[in-house]
């Protein structure tokens, strides 16, 4: 859901005179009413469990606990300093991260160039690229999890028996050395193509006439991508890697499913989850909650601010 | 090398990159089909066969006949309905506000929509997870009715602005004129004319409710209770007996999970595109 991207705010197109201000106060009136409720529900399911959340990452509350909870200051953020579970699972989720996101863009721009060009079945390739976007990602991720398989898999055969690459089997998701990059090609499979679809409407609003005068002044295909298309695109392509980037340091479903809890390939928000849900820390489990929010602010915070220094 | 030629020569590059990104976004897909109606026997046999030399349907009738599975299909379905019609509901109100009215406040408003559709709900999970036992919540539909709103109703409500924003304003005049109130101008006027953008922005939402996992594995305990995800996530546990794993079963699950979202891809993709691209290219 998080995939789209934003609008940049813009001023109401109704422009009502200042004069008739009692006009005014019942639109103001109005709109605040037909507010009302989205405002409630935001509240309710995120802004208030945000701050309840925040609360009790300062306790010691558990789950289903009949001892008292108690205000134990910052006990939970220190020990988490300390927790080699929950390093590991930052550096998982960023190597993770850094891994989708530069594939996706680069293959997504690749996509995006050689669809653009005018084809027979364009429109059949556009719908058959909005597929794995739509599909659920455990339905991703039980189909790729047959292809990994280390004995009936297709890419153990592919490799080993039918191009001799591989000398023998690889066993992808247990064996750590392979686990993460196969699960980020899991990822990058699902993805790609939506972000093709993104970049390729931004391609579909550059005129055509600049490549024409480009080709007059005698410019190559490179020096056109390069010097034209790139730059025209940034827009599009910023957007793109901020919520990318958002949606990837969150990542559980993909994980969960081919994992389920193991240690070594925990993400940050499976280890959230599994300290919530399965051992009912709530103390502490809100401390890992509220980490997480605060590093994926800190990648917003990073990303505007290089954007904005860039666009000055 | 002639211009011909050489012209030639880049079409040909061109098909066979085609060819690859082609055949890179299916193969997942034919592998799943290819693997649902293969015996078993030719399942687990190496070396691994393409196509299968007696395919069966079996894996689609065991399938068929989990009621579990049947079940979860329901639930999903009775879920994601629910979210959706609630999202469009109370998503339209504030976004024919914030797209047609000006007041002071109404900036604020929209950075706070705009951040909520980025909100990781992983954020709020230990609040929610408490709110949901403590009103006796746990492992029913409602709650992952309620808290899926976190993520459809911010996105709903942008879409919708966007869409609320581009219409003219001459219409919308001329019913103010006529003596319509706000309220009748609202679902008189600009309700039919905003239908096709309500049809893009219910069905993103209900394929993102229909394709949620994390929440439902939190609050959803029984089989009978299960979404679709996580049914076919407990798949594996759930039929074989905790030895084996039913991997043709499991695909034919995925195959028979991902019709439907093909057929609605088909048909609306135009549409989809329209609602995911709404001020993301100009913005």
């Amino acid at each position: 859901m998080s995939v789209q991207a934003p609008a940049q705010v813009q001023t109401a197109p109704v422009a009502l005179p200042a004069v008739h201000s009692e006009l005014v106060r019942r639109q103001t009136r109005l709109a605040w009413w037909l507010l009302l409720p989205s405002l409630l529900v935001v509240a309710l399911v995120a802004l208030v469990p945000l701050a309840q959340t925040v609360l009790a990452s300062f306790t010691n509350e558990r789950l289903a606990s009949n001892r008292a909870v108690q205000f134990v200051g910052l006990k939970n953020y220190a020990s988490l300093l300390t927790d080699d579970a929950f390093w590991h699972s930052i550096g998982v989720t960023v190597l993770f991260t850094i891994l989708t996101v530069v594939f996706e863009l680069v293959l997504g721009m690749g996509i995006a160039l050689v669809v653009n060009s005018n084809f027979k079945g364009r429109g059949a390739m556009r719908a058959a690229m909005l597929v794995p976007w739509a599909i659920p990602t455990v339905v991703s991720a039980q189909m790729w999890r047959f292809m990994y398989h280390d004995v009936y898999g297709v890419f153990n055969d592919f490799l080993v028996v039918r191009l001799h690459v591989l000398p023998q089997n690889v066993a992808w998701i247990a064996d750590p050395a392979t686990s993460i990059p196969a699960i980020a090609a899991i990822d990058i499979w699902k993805t790609t193509p939506f972000m093709a679809l993104l970049l390729l409407a931004g391609l579909q609003v550059i005129p055509t006439d600049i490549y024409e005068a480009a080709d007059v002044d005698g410019a190559n295909p490179v020096q056109q991508f390069i010097s034209l298309t790139l730059p025209l695109l940034r827009p599009a392509l910023v957007v793109a890697l901020i919520f990318r980037t958002l949606d990837a340091l969150r990542v559980f479903d993909v994980f969960y499913v081919i994992f389920g809890n193991r240690a070594d390939t925990q993400t940050m928000a499976i280890y959230a989850q599994q300290t919530i849900v399965s051992f009912s820390d709530m103390g502490y489990g809100s401390a890992i909650s509220v980490a997480i929010f605060l590093i994926i602010g800190i990648f917003v915070v990073a990303y505007v601010t290089i954007f904005k220094v860039e666009q000055s | 090398m002639t211009k011909a030629q050489r012209r030639t020569i880049s079409r040909v590059l061109f098909y066979i990159l085609l060819a690859i990104i082609s055949i890179y976004l299916v193969f997942p897909f034919y592998w799943a089909i290819r693997s649902s109606i293969t015996p078993d026997n030719q399942l687990f046999s190496t070396p691994v066969v393409y196509w299968p030399d007696t395919p069966t349907l079996i894996n689609y009738q065991l399938v068929l006949s989990s009621p579990n599975f049947i079940k979860a299909l329901g639930n999903s379905a009775v879920v994601a309905t629910i979210v959706t019609l609630l999202s469009l509901v109370i998503g339209v109100l504030s976004a024919y506000a914030l797209g047609r009215f000006r007041f002071r406040g109404r900036l604020p408003v929209m950075y706070l929509i705009l951040a909520m559709t980025m909100f990781p709900t992983i954020a709020v999970l230990p609040a929610l997870f408490e709110r949901v036992s403590q009103f006796g919540l746990y492992n029913t539909l409602w709650a992952l009715i309620f808290t899926y709103l976190i993520f459809t109703l911010p996105f709903t409500v942008w879409v919708l602005t966007s869409f609320f924003e581009q219409m003219p304003k001459d219409l919308e005049e001329a019913a103010y004129v006529d003596g319509c109130t706000p309220f009748q101008t609202l679902y008189l006027v600009m309700l039919p004319l905003i239908s096709p953008a309500l049809v893009t922005t219910g069905l993103l939402a209900f394929i993102a409710a229909w394709n949620e996992f994390l929440l439902a594995l939190s609050f959803i305990q029984t089989p009978d209770r299960m979404t679709v995800t996580l049914a076919l996530f407990n798949f594996a546990t759930s039929t074989a007996g905790g030895f084996q794993i039913p991997w043709g079963q499991i695909q034919a699950a995925t195959v028979l999970v991902t019709i439907p979202l093909i057929v609605l891809v088909l048909i609306f993709q135009r549409r989809i595109l329209a609602g995911l691209t709404a001020g993301a290219v100009k913005g």
